[in-house]
Protein backbone atom coordinates (compact mmCIF):
# COMPACT_ATOMS: atom_id res chain seq x y z
CA UNK A 1 0.00 0.00 0.00
CA UNK A 2 1.44 3.72 -0.87
CA UNK A 3 1.76 6.25 1.54
CA UNK A 4 -0.85 8.17 0.57
CA UNK A 5 -3.23 5.35 0.84
CA UNK A 6 -2.37 4.34 4.23
CA UNK A 7 -3.35 7.83 5.35
CA UNK A 8 -6.84 9.00 6.83
CA UNK A 9 -9.43 11.68 5.25
CA UNK A 10 -7.56 13.88 8.03
CA UNK A 11 -4.08 13.23 6.88
CA UNK A 12 -4.84 13.77 3.15
CA UNK A 13 -6.89 16.51 3.36
CA UNK A 14 -4.47 18.38 5.92
CA UNK A 15 -1.42 17.29 3.36
CA UNK A 16 -3.21 18.16 0.66
CA UNK A 17 -3.52 21.94 1.65
CA UNK A 18 -0.41 22.22 3.02
CA UNK A 19 1.00 21.28 -0.42
CA UNK A 20 2.93 18.11 0.79
CA UNK A 21 0.82 16.61 -2.14
CA UNK A 22 -1.27 17.60 -4.68
CA UNK A 23 -5.24 16.16 -5.33
CA UNK A 24 -3.92 14.61 -8.41
CA UNK A 25 -1.23 12.30 -6.82
CA UNK A 26 -3.90 11.22 -4.22
CA UNK A 27 -6.65 9.92 -6.75
CA UNK A 28 -3.83 8.50 -8.86
CA UNK A 29 -2.83 6.41 -5.98
CA UNK A 30 -5.67 5.33 -4.79
CA UNK A 31 -6.86 4.55 -8.69
CA UNK A 32 -3.86 2.32 -9.20
CA UNK A 33 -5.11 0.93 -5.53
CA UNK A 34 -8.56 0.11 -7.18
CA UNK A 35 -6.83 -1.82 -9.82
CA UNK A 36 -4.67 -3.92 -7.81
CA UNK A 37 -7.80 -4.57 -5.51
CA UNK A 38 -9.48 -6.25 -8.21
CA UNK A 39 -9.77 -9.45 -6.26
CA UNK A 40 -11.39 -8.45 -3.22
CA UNK A 41 -14.30 -7.81 -5.70
CA UNK A 42 -15.29 -4.40 -3.97
CA UNK A 43 -15.96 -2.34 -6.85
CA UNK A 44 -18.79 -2.85 -9.62
CA UNK A 45 -17.69 0.21 -11.46
CA UNK A 46 -14.04 2.05 -11.49
CA UNK A 47 -14.51 5.50 -12.36
CA UNK A 48 -10.68 6.70 -12.40
CA UNK A 49 -11.60 9.71 -14.88
CA UNK A 50 -14.19 11.60 -12.22
CA UNK A 51 -11.63 10.92 -9.66
CA UNK A 52 -9.20 12.38 -11.58
CA UNK A 53 -11.67 15.12 -12.66
CA UNK A 54 -12.12 16.30 -9.16
CA UNK A 55 -8.37 15.83 -7.93
CA UNK A 56 -7.90 18.34 -10.87
CA UNK A 57 -10.89 20.92 -10.06
CA UNK A 58 -9.40 20.64 -6.34
CA UNK A 59 -6.04 21.16 -7.41
CA UNK A 60 -6.91 24.47 -9.65
CA UNK A 61 -9.48 25.82 -6.38
CA UNK A 62 -6.21 25.13 -3.97
CA UNK A 63 -4.23 27.13 -6.35
CA UNK A 64 -7.25 29.69 -6.35
CA UNK A 65 -7.53 29.68 -2.85
CA UNK A 66 -11.07 28.38 -2.86
CA UNK A 67 -11.07 25.02 -1.08
CA UNK A 68 -14.19 23.04 -0.06
CA UNK A 69 -14.18 20.84 3.10
CA UNK A 70 -13.51 17.96 1.04
CA UNK A 71 -11.14 19.67 -1.85
CA UNK A 72 -9.09 16.64 -2.58
CA UNK A 73 -10.49 13.56 -1.06
CA UNK A 74 -11.75 10.98 -3.10
CA UNK A 75 -14.20 8.49 -2.03
CA UNK A 76 -15.82 5.16 -3.00
CA UNK A 77 -19.99 5.08 -3.22
CA UNK A 78 -22.39 2.44 -2.75
CA UNK A 79 -24.06 1.03 -5.69
CA UNK A 80 -27.46 2.09 -3.95
CA UNK A 81 -27.37 5.56 -4.46
CA UNK A 82 -27.68 7.30 -7.83
CA UNK A 83 -24.79 8.58 -9.70
CA UNK A 84 -25.64 10.55 -13.01
CA UNK A 85 -24.16 8.96 -15.91
CA UNK A 86 -22.70 6.09 -13.99
CA UNK A 87 -24.23 2.47 -13.80
CA UNK A 88 -26.46 2.44 -10.77
CA UNK A 89 -27.96 -1.29 -9.95
CA UNK A 90 -28.33 -1.77 -6.19
CA UNK A 91 -26.47 -4.76 -6.66
CA UNK A 92 -29.34 -6.14 -8.77
CA UNK A 93 -29.18 -7.88 -12.22
CA UNK A 94 -32.94 -5.97 -12.54
CA UNK A 95 -30.76 -2.64 -12.98
CA UNK A 96 -27.72 -3.83 -14.42
CA UNK A 97 -26.99 -1.11 -17.29
CA UNK A 98 -29.50 1.36 -15.48
CA UNK A 99 -27.62 4.91 -15.79
CA UNK A 100 -29.62 7.40 -13.90
CA UNK A 101 -29.75 10.77 -15.55
CA UNK A 102 -30.03 12.86 -11.93
CA UNK A 103 -27.61 12.20 -8.91
CA UNK A 104 -28.74 11.36 -5.51
CA UNK A 105 -28.77 13.90 -2.94
CA UNK A 106 -26.30 12.87 -0.69
CA UNK A 107 -23.65 11.98 -3.07
CA UNK A 108 -24.39 15.11 -4.64
CA UNK A 109 -23.93 16.30 -1.52
CA UNK A 110 -20.04 15.27 -0.80
CA UNK A 111 -19.30 15.90 -4.66
CA UNK A 112 -20.30 19.61 -4.13
CA UNK A 113 -17.93 19.68 -1.05
CA UNK A 114 -15.23 19.22 -3.31
CA UNK A 115 -15.05 15.34 -2.99
CA UNK A 116 -14.48 12.97 -6.15
CA UNK A 117 -15.93 9.39 -6.90
CA UNK A 118 -13.45 6.30 -7.13
CA UNK A 119 -16.63 3.84 -8.40
CA UNK A 120 -19.46 2.46 -7.39
CA UNK A 121 -19.31 -0.30 -4.15
CA UNK A 122 -20.59 -3.78 -4.51
CA UNK A 123 -23.35 -4.49 -1.77
CA UNK A 124 -25.83 -6.68 -1.69
CA UNK A 125 -28.51 -7.38 -3.54
CA UNK A 126 -31.16 -3.68 -2.91
CA UNK A 127 -28.98 -4.12 0.52
CA UNK A 128 -30.71 -7.19 2.12
CA UNK A 129 -28.35 -9.55 2.98
CA UNK A 130 -25.44 -9.58 6.01
CA UNK A 131 -22.38 -11.01 4.27
CA UNK A 132 -22.75 -9.35 0.86
CA UNK A 133 -23.33 -12.85 -0.74
CA UNK A 134 -27.07 -11.92 -2.78
CA UNK A 135 -25.04 -9.28 -5.08
CA UNK A 136 -25.32 -10.21 -8.74
CA UNK A 137 -21.77 -9.20 -9.16
CA UNK A 138 -20.78 -11.63 -6.66
CA UNK A 139 -19.76 -11.98 -2.85
CA UNK A 140 -16.90 -9.23 -1.76
CA UNK A 141 -14.07 -10.97 -0.14
CA UNK A 142 -12.58 -9.52 3.08
CA UNK A 143 -8.66 -8.33 3.08
CA UNK A 144 -8.64 -9.54 6.51
CA UNK A 145 -7.83 -13.77 6.79
CA UNK A 146 -7.69 -15.90 10.23
CA UNK A 147 -4.06 -16.37 11.92
CA UNK A 148 -4.49 -20.56 11.18
CA UNK A 149 -2.84 -20.49 8.10
CA UNK A 150 -5.83 -21.42 5.72
CA UNK A 151 -6.85 -18.45 3.93
CA UNK A 152 -9.94 -19.33 4.06
CA UNK A 153 -12.23 -16.19 2.03
CA UNK A 154 -13.91 -14.59 4.74
CA UNK A 155 -17.38 -12.25 3.92
CA UNK A 156 -16.71 -8.29 4.76
CA UNK A 157 -20.12 -8.14 6.11
CA UNK A 158 -23.25 -6.80 4.38
CA UNK A 159 -24.83 -4.86 3.04
CA UNK A 160 -22.12 -2.46 2.80
CA UNK A 161 -19.72 -5.16 1.81
CA UNK A 162 -18.30 -3.34 -0.93
CA UNK A 163 -17.82 -0.05 1.16
CA UNK A 164 -15.98 -1.70 4.62
CA UNK A 165 -13.73 -3.97 2.02
CA UNK A 166 -12.68 -0.91 0.38
CA UNK A 167 -11.65 1.05 3.55
CA UNK A 168 -10.00 -1.98 4.99
CA UNK A 169 -7.73 -2.34 2.14
CA UNK A 170 -6.90 0.93 1.40
CA UNK A 171 -9.01 0.90 -1.84
CA UNK A 172 -10.96 4.56 -0.67
CA UNK A 173 -10.37 6.94 2.44
CA UNK A 174 -13.88 6.93 3.17
CA UNK A 175 -17.24 5.74 1.43
CA UNK A 176 -20.77 5.78 1.91
CA UNK A 177 -22.88 3.13 3.26
CA UNK A 178 -26.50 2.78 3.64
CA UNK A 179 -27.99 1.38 6.99
CA UNK A 180 -31.52 -0.27 6.98
CA UNK A 181 -30.91 -2.94 10.20
CA UNK A 182 -27.32 -2.87 10.42
CA UNK A 183 -25.73 -2.82 7.10
CA UNK A 184 -22.88 0.24 7.98
CA UNK A 185 -22.31 -0.83 11.40
CA UNK A 186 -21.84 -4.80 11.17
CA UNK A 187 -19.64 -4.39 8.03
CA UNK A 188 -17.67 -2.00 9.91
CA UNK A 189 -17.15 -4.42 12.90
CA UNK A 190 -16.13 -7.12 10.63
CA UNK A 191 -13.35 -4.99 9.12
CA UNK A 192 -11.46 -3.09 11.76
CA UNK A 193 -13.23 0.41 10.54
CA UNK A 194 -15.69 2.95 11.70
CA UNK A 195 -19.35 3.69 10.59
CA UNK A 196 -21.91 5.75 11.52
CA UNK A 197 -25.69 5.60 11.26
CA UNK A 198 -27.07 9.09 12.01
CA UNK A 199 -30.55 9.61 12.76
CA UNK A 200 -33.09 8.49 10.88
CA UNK A 201 -33.85 11.68 8.51
CA UNK A 202 -30.61 13.67 8.75
CA UNK A 203 -28.98 11.77 5.15
CA UNK A 204 -31.78 12.50 2.41
CA UNK A 205 -32.58 9.41 1.52
CA UNK A 206 -33.33 10.97 -2.34
CA UNK A 207 -31.72 9.31 -5.20
CA UNK A 208 -30.88 6.33 -2.61
CA UNK A 209 -32.45 3.08 -3.85
CA UNK A 210 -35.51 2.70 -1.99
CA UNK A 211 -35.41 -1.09 0.16
CA UNK A 212 -37.49 -0.45 3.54
CA UNK A 213 -38.38 3.46 3.58
CA UNK A 214 -38.77 3.65 7.24
CA UNK A 215 -35.74 2.42 8.13
CA UNK A 216 -32.89 3.17 5.31
CA UNK A 217 -30.55 6.27 6.01
CA UNK A 218 -27.28 6.78 4.76
CA UNK A 219 -24.20 7.41 6.89
CA UNK A 220 -20.33 7.26 6.14
CA UNK A 221 -17.50 4.08 6.94
CA UNK A 222 -13.84 5.31 6.93
CA UNK A 223 -10.72 4.49 9.11
CA UNK A 224 -11.83 6.89 12.23
CA UNK A 225 -14.21 8.41 14.29
CA UNK A 226 -12.60 11.94 13.22
CA UNK A 227 -13.24 10.90 9.23
CA UNK A 228 -16.91 10.12 9.83
CA UNK A 229 -17.49 13.55 11.50
CA UNK A 230 -15.87 15.21 8.24
CA UNK A 231 -17.97 13.04 6.15
CA UNK A 232 -21.37 13.08 7.57
CA UNK A 233 -21.01 16.74 8.19
CA UNK A 234 -20.69 16.72 4.61
CA UNK A 235 -23.61 14.01 3.61
CA UNK A 236 -26.59 15.52 5.65
CA UNK A 237 -29.14 18.49 5.28
CA UNK A 238 -32.17 19.32 4.90
CA UNK A 239 -33.41 17.73 1.72
CA UNK A 240 -37.43 19.28 -0.09
CA UNK A 241 -37.08 16.22 -2.26
CA UNK A 242 -37.63 13.66 0.84
CA UNK A 243 -40.98 13.78 2.79
CA UNK A 244 -39.02 12.82 6.01
CA UNK A 245 -35.76 15.17 5.71
CA UNK A 246 -35.21 16.56 9.20
CA UNK A 247 -35.39 21.09 8.38
CA UNK A 248 -32.86 21.34 11.14
CA UNK A 249 -29.30 22.47 10.59
CA UNK A 250 -26.14 20.94 9.91
CA UNK A 251 -24.49 20.50 13.30
CA UNK A 252 -20.63 21.17 13.39
CA UNK A 253 -19.70 17.69 14.56
CA UNK A 254 -15.77 17.37 13.71
CA UNK A 255 -15.33 20.88 15.51
CA UNK A 256 -17.68 19.21 18.57
CA UNK A 257 -15.54 15.90 18.87
CA UNK A 258 -14.50 15.75 22.33
CA UNK A 259 -13.58 12.64 24.01
CA UNK A 260 -14.22 13.57 27.75
CA UNK A 261 -16.77 12.04 28.57
CA UNK A 262 -16.91 12.90 32.55
CA UNK A 263 -20.73 13.86 33.58
CA UNK A 264 -22.14 11.66 30.68
CA UNK A 265 -23.61 8.25 31.56
CA UNK A 266 -23.42 5.02 29.50
CA UNK A 267 -25.95 2.47 29.70
CA UNK A 268 -25.28 -1.37 29.82
CA UNK A 269 -28.69 -3.02 28.63
CA UNK A 270 -28.78 -6.28 30.43
CA UNK A 271 -30.79 -7.97 27.28
CA UNK A 272 -28.15 -7.82 25.16
CA UNK A 273 -25.84 -10.68 27.14
CA UNK A 274 -27.62 -13.17 24.97
CA UNK A 275 -26.81 -16.80 25.09
CA UNK A 276 -24.52 -18.21 22.53
CA UNK A 277 -22.50 -15.49 21.80
CA UNK A 278 -18.98 -16.40 22.21
CA UNK A 279 -16.91 -14.84 25.13
CA UNK A 280 -14.52 -13.01 23.33
CA UNK A 281 -17.89 -10.77 22.27
CA UNK A 282 -18.86 -10.02 26.04
CA UNK A 283 -15.02 -9.49 27.13
CA UNK A 284 -14.64 -6.58 24.12
CA UNK A 285 -17.64 -5.24 25.53
CA UNK A 286 -16.53 -5.15 29.12
CA UNK A 287 -13.09 -3.63 27.96
CA UNK A 288 -15.25 -1.06 26.02
CA UNK A 289 -17.17 -0.69 29.09
CA UNK A 290 -13.95 -0.25 31.65
CA UNK A 291 -12.47 2.40 28.23
CA UNK A 292 -15.87 4.91 28.85
CA UNK A 293 -14.86 4.68 32.62
CA UNK A 294 -11.12 5.74 32.12
CA UNK A 295 -12.76 8.59 29.67
CA UNK A 296 -15.32 9.65 32.63
CA UNK A 297 -18.38 8.61 32.02
CA UNK A 298 -20.21 6.68 34.73
CA UNK A 299 -21.86 3.44 33.81
CA UNK A 300 -25.35 1.93 34.85
CA UNK A 301 -27.31 -0.92 33.93
CA UNK A 302 -30.08 -0.50 31.78
CA UNK A 303 -32.94 -2.55 30.65
CA UNK A 304 -34.63 -2.85 27.14
CA UNK A 305 -37.61 -5.29 27.90
CA UNK A 306 -38.12 -5.61 24.32
CA UNK A 307 -35.00 -6.59 22.91
CA UNK A 308 -35.49 -10.09 21.73
CA UNK A 309 -38.70 -8.95 19.49
CA UNK A 310 -36.75 -6.61 17.46
CA UNK A 311 -35.55 -8.97 15.03
CA UNK A 312 -38.56 -10.69 14.19
CA UNK A 313 -40.17 -7.25 13.86
CA UNK A 314 -37.29 -5.97 11.85
CA UNK A 315 -38.29 -8.84 9.56
CA UNK A 316 -42.16 -8.53 9.07
CA UNK A 317 -41.61 -4.54 8.87
CA UNK A 318 -38.83 -4.34 6.29
CA UNK A 319 -40.02 -6.87 3.70
CA UNK A 320 -43.30 -5.04 4.06
CA UNK A 321 -42.25 -1.99 2.44
CA UNK A 322 -39.70 -4.12 0.39
CA UNK A 323 -42.16 -6.05 -1.05
CA UNK A 324 -44.06 -2.26 -2.06
CA UNK A 325 -40.86 -0.46 -2.62
CA UNK A 326 -39.50 -3.17 -5.13
CA UNK A 327 -43.32 -3.19 -7.09
CA UNK A 328 -41.80 -0.39 -9.82
CA UNK A 329 -39.36 -2.74 -11.45
CA UNK A 330 -41.45 -4.22 -13.79
CA UNK A 331 -39.47 -3.83 -17.00
CA UNK A 332 -41.07 -0.88 -18.37
CA UNK A 333 -39.46 2.00 -17.17
CA UNK A 334 -35.72 1.25 -16.96
CA UNK A 335 -32.99 -2.23 -16.40
CA UNK A 336 -33.87 -5.69 -17.42
CA UNK A 337 -37.51 -6.75 -19.64
CA UNK A 338 -37.44 -10.71 -20.01
CA UNK A 339 -39.10 -10.72 -23.94
CA UNK A 340 -40.54 -13.84 -25.18
CA UNK A 341 -43.93 -13.72 -23.56
CA UNK A 342 -46.98 -13.12 -24.42
CA UNK A 343 -48.62 -10.58 -22.38
CA UNK A 344 -47.90 -7.51 -20.43
CA UNK A 345 -48.67 -9.56 -16.75
CA UNK A 346 -46.60 -12.35 -17.72
CA UNK A 347 -43.98 -9.63 -19.15
CA UNK A 348 -43.95 -8.44 -15.42
CA UNK A 349 -43.40 -11.64 -13.74
CA UNK A 350 -41.07 -12.88 -16.26
CA UNK A 351 -38.66 -10.23 -15.65
CA UNK A 352 -38.97 -10.15 -11.87
CA UNK A 353 -37.93 -13.80 -11.79
CA UNK A 354 -35.34 -13.68 -13.77
CA UNK A 355 -34.19 -10.18 -12.45
CA UNK A 356 -34.03 -10.53 -8.57
CA UNK A 357 -31.55 -13.10 -6.57
CA UNK A 358 -33.24 -15.86 -3.98
CA UNK A 359 -33.14 -13.59 -0.88
CA UNK A 360 -34.88 -10.66 -2.91
CA UNK A 361 -37.62 -12.82 -3.79
CA UNK A 362 -37.74 -14.41 -0.54
CA UNK A 363 -38.57 -11.17 1.19
CA UNK A 364 -40.61 -9.87 -1.59
CA UNK A 365 -42.64 -12.68 -1.14
CA UNK A 366 -43.05 -12.33 3.01
CA UNK A 367 -43.55 -9.03 2.40
CA UNK A 368 -46.27 -9.36 0.21
CA UNK A 369 -47.77 -12.13 2.33
CA UNK A 370 -47.62 -10.17 5.90
CA UNK A 371 -49.37 -6.92 4.09
CA UNK A 372 -52.30 -9.33 2.31
CA UNK A 373 -55.49 -9.10 3.46
CA UNK A 374 -56.74 -10.95 6.84
CA UNK A 375 -53.04 -11.20 7.47
CA UNK A 376 -52.28 -7.47 7.67
CA UNK A 377 -53.26 -7.15 11.15
CA UNK A 378 -51.66 -10.06 12.37
CA UNK A 379 -48.47 -9.50 11.12
CA UNK A 380 -47.65 -5.55 10.15
CA UNK A 381 -49.89 -4.03 12.49
CA UNK A 382 -48.34 -6.51 15.09
CA UNK A 383 -45.07 -5.61 14.22
CA UNK A 384 -45.83 -2.12 14.06
CA UNK A 385 -46.96 -1.98 17.69
CA UNK A 386 -43.66 -3.79 19.04
CA UNK A 387 -41.51 -1.49 17.10
CA UNK A 388 -43.64 1.04 19.30
CA UNK A 389 -42.92 -0.35 22.30
CA UNK A 390 -39.25 -0.76 21.13
CA UNK A 391 -38.81 2.55 20.58
CA UNK A 392 -40.14 3.29 23.84
CA UNK A 393 -38.12 1.10 25.79
CA UNK A 394 -35.15 3.58 24.36
CA UNK A 395 -37.00 6.91 25.39
CA UNK A 396 -37.11 5.14 29.23
CA UNK A 397 -33.70 3.76 29.37
CA UNK A 398 -32.46 7.59 27.76
CA UNK A 399 -34.18 8.88 30.87
CA UNK A 400 -31.90 7.64 32.52
CA UNK A 401 -28.51 7.39 30.53
CA UNK A 402 -26.93 9.23 27.66
CA UNK A 403 -25.65 6.51 25.40
CA UNK A 404 -26.08 3.12 25.21
CA UNK A 405 -22.70 0.58 25.03
CA UNK A 406 -23.58 -2.68 22.91
CA UNK A 407 -21.47 -5.37 21.00
CA UNK A 408 -21.78 -4.50 17.43
CA UNK A 409 -22.63 -7.93 16.07
CA UNK A 410 -22.34 -11.49 17.52
CA UNK A 411 -19.36 -12.42 15.92
CA UNK A 412 -16.51 -11.80 13.87
CA UNK A 413 -16.65 -12.20 10.33
CA UNK A 414 -17.67 -15.51 8.80
CA UNK A 415 -16.73 -17.52 6.17
CA UNK A 416 -18.35 -17.34 2.65
CA UNK A 417 -21.21 -20.28 2.14
CA UNK A 418 -20.80 -20.72 6.46
CA UNK A 419 -24.51 -19.07 6.64
CA UNK A 420 -26.12 -19.10 3.32
CA UNK A 421 -28.16 -22.22 3.93
CA UNK A 422 -30.34 -20.83 7.05
CA UNK A 423 -31.72 -17.62 6.48
CA UNK A 424 -32.28 -17.08 10.33
CA UNK A 425 -29.18 -17.89 10.83
CA UNK A 426 -28.01 -15.18 8.76
CA UNK A 427 -31.08 -12.64 10.16
CA UNK A 428 -29.52 -13.34 13.71
CA UNK A 429 -26.02 -11.29 12.56
CA UNK A 430 -27.83 -8.10 13.08
CA UNK A 431 -29.48 -8.74 16.47
CA UNK A 432 -27.59 -5.98 18.37
CA UNK A 433 -27.82 -3.49 15.43
CA UNK A 434 -31.66 -3.50 14.29
CA UNK A 435 -33.24 -2.33 17.71
CA UNK A 436 -31.51 1.12 17.20
CA UNK A 437 -32.92 0.88 13.22
CA UNK A 438 -36.12 0.23 14.20
CA UNK A 439 -36.01 3.48 16.51
CA UNK A 440 -34.26 5.46 14.13
CA UNK A 441 -31.61 6.40 16.67
CA UNK A 442 -28.14 7.51 15.52
CA UNK A 443 -25.68 4.26 16.15
CA UNK A 444 -22.09 4.26 15.33
CA UNK A 445 -19.42 0.77 15.35
CA UNK A 446 -15.95 1.75 16.30
CA UNK A 447 -13.32 -0.94 16.25
CA UNK A 448 -12.27 -2.83 19.83
CA UNK A 449 -9.63 -4.76 19.03
CA UNK A 450 -9.10 -8.41 17.52
CA UNK A 451 -10.24 -11.88 18.66
CA UNK A 452 -7.72 -14.82 19.23
CA UNK A 453 -8.12 -15.79 15.00
CA UNK A 454 -6.66 -11.82 14.66
CA UNK A 455 -10.05 -10.81 13.43
CA UNK A 456 -11.52 -7.37 14.57
CA UNK A 457 -14.71 -7.02 16.26
CA UNK A 458 -16.76 -4.02 17.00
CA UNK A 459 -17.94 -1.82 19.69
CA UNK A 460 -21.99 -0.33 19.21
CA UNK A 461 -22.58 3.24 20.52
CA UNK A 462 -26.46 3.88 20.84
CA UNK A 463 -27.45 7.91 21.36
CA UNK A 464 -30.45 9.83 21.90
CA UNK A 465 -32.24 10.99 18.38
CA UNK A 466 -30.09 13.82 16.98
CA UNK A 467 -27.01 13.07 19.49
CA UNK A 468 -24.57 12.09 17.00
CA UNK A 469 -22.42 13.97 18.83
CA UNK A 470 -22.48 11.95 21.95
CA UNK A 471 -21.90 8.78 19.57
CA UNK A 472 -19.29 10.49 17.70
CA UNK A 473 -17.19 11.93 21.09
CA UNK A 474 -18.15 8.16 23.07
CA UNK A 475 -16.54 6.54 19.69
CA UNK A 476 -13.64 8.57 19.61
CA UNK A 477 -12.60 8.00 23.51
CA UNK A 478 -13.01 3.98 22.63
CA UNK A 479 -10.57 4.80 19.44
CA UNK A 480 -8.43 6.73 21.94
CA UNK A 481 -7.64 3.66 24.42
CA UNK A 482 -8.80 0.85 21.99
CA UNK A 483 -5.29 2.11 19.79
CA UNK A 484 -6.72 -0.02 16.87
CA UNK A 485 -4.01 -0.02 14.29
CA UNK A 486 -4.39 -3.24 12.86
CA UNK A 487 -4.27 -4.02 9.33
CA UNK A 488 -4.92 -6.68 7.14
CA UNK A 489 -2.04 -7.92 5.39
CA UNK A 490 -1.94 -7.24 1.81
CA UNK A 491 -2.33 -10.80 0.01
CA UNK A 492 -4.74 -9.24 -3.27
CA UNK B 1 -55.34 -13.66 0.57
CA UNK B 2 -58.43 -15.42 2.12
CA UNK B 3 -57.79 -19.05 1.84
CA UNK B 4 -55.49 -19.29 4.77
CA UNK B 5 -56.88 -20.27 8.31
CA UNK B 6 -57.93 -17.28 10.41
CA UNK B 7 -55.42 -14.12 11.02
CA UNK B 8 -56.07 -14.78 14.88
CA UNK B 9 -54.88 -18.05 15.33
CA UNK B 10 -51.03 -18.62 16.97
CA UNK B 11 -49.20 -20.48 14.34
CA UNK B 12 -49.92 -20.00 10.45
CA UNK B 13 -48.70 -22.30 7.54
CA UNK B 14 -48.63 -21.59 3.90
CA UNK B 15 -48.83 -24.52 1.80
CA UNK B 16 -47.83 -24.72 -2.27
CA UNK B 17 -50.94 -23.41 -3.28
CA UNK B 18 -50.80 -20.38 -0.39
CA UNK B 19 -47.38 -19.99 -2.11
CA UNK B 20 -48.30 -19.63 -5.76
CA UNK B 21 -51.07 -17.43 -5.08
CA UNK B 22 -48.19 -14.49 -2.91
CA UNK B 23 -45.95 -15.40 -5.96
CA UNK B 24 -48.63 -14.20 -8.22
CA UNK B 25 -49.62 -11.21 -6.00
CA UNK B 26 -45.73 -10.09 -5.88
CA UNK B 27 -45.64 -10.77 -9.90
CA UNK B 28 -42.97 -13.72 -10.03
CA UNK B 29 -43.02 -16.60 -12.15
CA UNK B 30 -42.10 -19.77 -9.84
CA UNK B 31 -41.34 -23.21 -11.00
CA UNK B 32 -42.82 -25.84 -9.30
CA UNK B 33 -39.42 -26.86 -7.44
CA UNK B 34 -38.75 -22.91 -6.77
CA UNK B 35 -42.41 -23.08 -5.66
CA UNK B 36 -42.14 -26.75 -3.19
CA UNK B 37 -38.72 -25.32 -2.44
CA UNK B 38 -40.10 -22.08 -0.59
CA UNK B 39 -42.56 -23.30 1.15
CA UNK B 40 -40.43 -24.90 4.17
CA UNK B 41 -38.37 -21.42 3.98
CA UNK B 42 -41.73 -19.98 4.44
CA UNK B 43 -43.08 -21.44 7.31
CA UNK B 44 -39.57 -21.30 8.70
CA UNK B 45 -39.50 -17.31 8.76
CA UNK B 46 -43.00 -16.98 9.45
CA UNK B 47 -42.98 -19.35 12.53
CA UNK B 48 -39.95 -17.32 13.88
CA UNK B 49 -41.40 -13.97 13.44
CA UNK B 50 -44.73 -15.51 15.21
CA UNK B 51 -42.77 -15.01 18.49
CA UNK B 52 -44.51 -11.16 18.41
CA UNK B 53 -47.69 -12.96 19.30
CA UNK B 54 -46.39 -13.36 23.40
CA UNK B 55 -46.08 -9.49 23.42
CA UNK B 56 -48.77 -7.93 25.26
CA UNK B 57 -49.80 -4.61 22.43
CA UNK B 58 -53.03 -4.19 23.97
CA UNK B 59 -53.95 -0.33 23.61
CA UNK B 60 -50.40 0.38 21.84
CA UNK B 61 -50.53 2.30 19.02
CA UNK B 62 -48.78 0.93 15.72
CA UNK B 63 -45.59 3.23 14.87
CA UNK B 64 -46.44 5.56 12.26
CA UNK B 65 -43.54 7.99 12.47
CA UNK B 66 -39.88 6.95 13.57
CA UNK B 67 -38.70 10.57 14.36
CA UNK B 68 -41.62 12.99 15.08
CA UNK B 69 -42.02 15.10 11.52
CA UNK B 70 -44.09 17.38 10.11
CA UNK B 71 -45.39 16.71 6.79
CA UNK B 72 -44.53 19.80 4.71
CA UNK B 73 -47.03 21.61 2.23
CA UNK B 74 -45.11 23.19 -0.60
CA UNK B 75 -46.69 25.79 -2.57
CA UNK B 76 -48.92 24.94 -5.61
CA UNK B 77 -46.99 25.34 -8.45
CA UNK B 78 -44.94 23.79 -11.27
CA UNK B 79 -41.27 23.28 -9.93
CA UNK B 80 -40.44 20.18 -12.25
CA UNK B 81 -40.96 18.77 -15.77
CA UNK B 82 -39.67 19.02 -19.22
CA UNK B 83 -37.55 16.31 -19.04
CA UNK B 84 -39.58 13.61 -20.93
CA UNK B 85 -36.24 12.12 -22.64
CA UNK B 86 -34.53 11.80 -19.17
CA UNK B 87 -37.48 9.57 -18.07
CA UNK B 88 -37.52 7.21 -21.38
CA UNK B 89 -33.57 7.12 -21.20
CA UNK B 90 -33.56 4.19 -19.56
CA UNK B 91 -36.40 2.58 -20.83
CA UNK B 92 -36.54 -1.23 -22.54
CA UNK B 93 -38.39 -0.08 -24.75
CA UNK B 94 -38.93 3.63 -25.59
CA UNK B 95 -41.13 4.30 -28.38
CA UNK B 96 -42.77 7.98 -30.35
CA UNK B 97 -41.94 9.61 -26.55
CA UNK B 98 -43.76 7.01 -24.54
CA UNK B 99 -42.75 3.66 -22.63
CA UNK B 100 -43.81 1.15 -24.96
CA UNK B 101 -45.38 -2.35 -23.55
CA UNK B 102 -46.82 -5.60 -24.80
CA UNK B 103 -49.78 -5.05 -26.65
CA UNK B 104 -52.80 -5.49 -23.68
CA UNK B 105 -55.97 -4.89 -25.85
CA UNK B 106 -55.90 -7.49 -28.89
Amino acid sequence: MSELTSKTIAELREGFRAGDHSAREIAEAFNAAVVAGRSLNAYTVETPELALAAADAADAARAAGELKPLSGIPLGIKDLFATEGTDSTAGSNILKGFKPTYESRVSANLKAAGAGMLGKLNMDEFAMGSSNETSAYGPVISPWRRNDGWNAALTPGGSSGGSAAAVAAGLAPGVTGTDTGGSIRQPAAFTGISGIKPTYGRCSRWGIVSFASSLDQAGPMARTVLDCAIMLEAMAGFDPRDATSLNLPVPQWEAGLSSDLRGKKVGIPKEYRIDGVPAEINAIWDQGIEWLKDAGAEVVEISLPHTKYALPTYYIIAPAEASSNLARYDGVRYGLRETGVKTLDDMYAATRSAGFGAEVKRRVMIGTYVLSAGYYDAYFTKAQKVRTLIKRDFAQAFAGCDLILTPTAPSAAFGLQEKTADPIAMYLNDVFAVPASLAGLPAMSVPGGLDSQGLPLGLHLIGRELDEQGVLNAGLAIEERAGFTARPEKWW
Amino acid sequence: MARGRPASRATMSVNAEQVRHVAKLARIAMSDAEVEAMVPEFNNILHWVEQLAEVDTDGVEPLTAVIENHLRLRDDVVDDGNCRDDILKNAPDAQHGFFAVPKVIE
